[in-house]
């Protein structure tokens, strides 16, 4: 791999050289690695374990599936999970596109790469709950989207797009906040995959005068697909956890899973049920990475 | 040449689209209050400090933003204290476990800090932490960690081996080989892995929400006066919780591919 100071967009092709050396027998890599272990047992194991035990017993403490009995009896419940699931199946693929042109327009190393990839990278340090109101500032009755159409003159009255009345119109401008803000993890993943795809398999593609569109198909999005993978599988599970975007822009007429989770436990004080929307979030999580998983093979012997 | 016209055109129009919203932001939180409930508002408004002056001096917003200064200083130093050895294990050494914990790692992100938010907050009531600096900060080093073991690992890979070992050859020992010869090369790389950790902890919104009561970080303060507050003191808030990413993803966004480079 290059030295450290080099530009990441000058680093290729990156081949998996860099390995460590030969296998190591001493204690050292372990005495290196035990504090981390050892935090993320305390914040991470304990908690996840307890989180299980809240979900499966009831307010009075007896074992059972009492809580989950409630979570599905919960007025408003079964909207919750199926916003969740329409707001996932739309904004991945719009996100994927985007994601996909950015990442291929960097990678291709026009003049000025450097600066297009710090524009594109901005929103990784956004909060959902910012992006919600920079949305919500846009979409409001009086907001930014209105005033921009009427001086257009393409509208007369403003429209009411944040309407109580329907969801699926709330859901679309969640979906806008959303590929607005976390497209960027998804760019970052591609880039590194863009990079780690050997020149000469495009310089060969060249001989045999296969079109942009041909290459891209056939060379680039196989090479890609590990990439694509956990592209996919991260932005999932961040998409399982939206709910301040969700607060700011349909205040309480639509909610996700993650927001009943939270108003469980900061408004009606109910940890267990919060943590049973806790544990259906995570089943859901692991079930869409065990179908990215095995929808999506990756056969490491046909990677460079 | 038409074809680079097309690329310039489409790369401009995606920063275009990233960008314009936070235009918009900012002018609506740095226009005269009385431009923001105009209609139709004025893309070119004229400006003033008012709003943000207003927002800064409401009850209870410098201690929140303090705080969440705090708890994000505490995530990046813990952070970087926890992963960059480790990020250094993965770097020079091959040993039994070495994949196992590289994937245990990098799978912590597929649990939601939802289902471990709620149950961290039990804990912190039962130990007397609920709703302090180190709840919050420790729940946001939990998240923030892999991603600062990859990053300090691939910056650490990329500082050739063969150079701490020919130190060695000179009389160092190993950390100290690591300290005078290691250290200087990647010092800017780990500093943007804890950048990293320190801005995302700054953003976070669920765990603070969840964990703090009479003494929220700022956006978890913000979130609880949302459906109170008029509409200039939301876009203040919302700006001054944006405006670091323009400074950090600066330094940081060369180091933060490597998340995307890991194997």
């Amino acid at each position: 791999m290059a030295s450290v100071s080099a530009p990441a967009s000058q680093r290729r092709p990156v081949t998996p050289s860099a390995r460590p050396r030969a296998r190591h027998r001493g204690w050292t890599p372990y005495l290196l690695l035990a504090p981390s272990v050892a935090f993320l047992a305390v914040f991470f194991i304990a908690p996840l374990v307890q989180g299980i035990e809240l979900a499966f017993t009831s307010t009075s403490g007896q074992y059972g599936l009492a809580t989950f009995h409630s979570m599905l009896n919960d007025p408003g419940f079964l909207s919750a999970l199926t916003d969740t699931l329409i707001m996932l199946a739309i904004v991945l693929p719009v996100q994927l596109v985007l994601a996909m042109a950015m990442a291929l327009l960097v990678s291709s190393r026009p003049k000025g790469s450097g600066f297009w990839l710090y524009v594109y990278m901005l929103p990784l340090g956004v909060s959902e709950l910012t992006s919600g109101i920079v949305w919500y500032s846009v979409f409001t009755q009086q907001g930014w989207l209105n005033s921009i159409l009427t001086s257009l003159g393409v509208i007369h009255a403003p429209v009411i797009w944040l309407s109580y009345s329907n969801s699926l119109l709330i859901i679309a401008t969640i979906v806008v906040a959303e590929a607005w803000r976390s497209t960027s993890i998804i760019v970052i993943i591609l880039v590194g995959g863009l990079d780690a795809i050997p020149r000469e398999y495009l310089e060969a593609a060249d001989v045999f005068y296969a079109s942009p569109w041909r290459k891209f198909w056939h060379v680039t999005l196989p090479l890609l697909r590990p990439a694509l993978r956990t592209a996919l599988i991260l932005r999932t599970v961040l998409a399982f956890e939206v709910f301040a975007t969700v607060i700011a822009l349909a205040g309480g007429s639509l909610s996700v899973l993650a927001t009943k989770a939270n108003n469980a436990y900061t408004q009606f004080q109910e940890p267990h049920l919060a943590a049973a929307y806790g544990v259906l979030i995570m089943a859901l999580s692991v079930l869409a990475t065990a179908i990215f998983l095995a929808g999506l093979p990756v056969r490491e012997e046909r990677l460079p | 040449m038409r074809r680079a016209v097309l690329r310039y055109t489409g790369a401009a129009l995606l920063a275009a689209w990233v960008l314009f919203p936070m235009y918009l932001l900012t002018i609506g939180a740095f226009s005269v209050q009385s431009a923001i409930y105009h209609y139709p508002r004025d893309i070119l408004p004229s400006l003033s400090w008012g709003t943000m002056r207003f927002f800064l001096d409401s009850q209870g917003v410098p201690t929140a933003l303090g705080r969440s200064v705090i708890v994000a200083a505490i995530t990046a130093a813990a952070s970087a204290a926890l992963g960059i050895p480790a990020g250094y294990a993965l770097a020079r050494y091959r040993f039994r476990g070495r994949d196992a914990y590289r994937v245990t790692i990098v799978s912590t992100r597929a649990f939601p800090v939802v289902v471990l938010s709620i149950p961290l907050a039990v804990f912190a009531l039962q130990w007397g932490s609920y709703d302090t600096v180190w709840a919050v900060a420790f729940m946001h080093t939990a998240l923030t960690l892999p991603f600062v073991v990859l990053i300090s690992s691939s910056v650490l890979t990329a500082v050739p081996a063969d150079l701490e070992e020919a130190a060695q050859v000179f009389g160092c020992s190993r950390p100290a080989a690591f300290a005078r010869v290691t250290l200087p090369l990647a010092i800017p790389g780990l500093a943007a892995a804890g950048g990293f950790a320190l801005l995302m902890s700054y953003n976070e919104v669920f765990a603070a929400s969840v964990l703090t009561l009479e003494r929220p970080t700022l956006p978890a303060f913000v979130l609880n006066a949302l459906t109170s507050s008029p509409e200039p003191y939301k876009y203040a808030a919302a700006w001054l919780l944006m405006v670091p990413t323009f400074v950090f993803i600066f330094f940081i966004r060369r180091y933060i591919l490597g998340v995307g480079r890991a194997r």
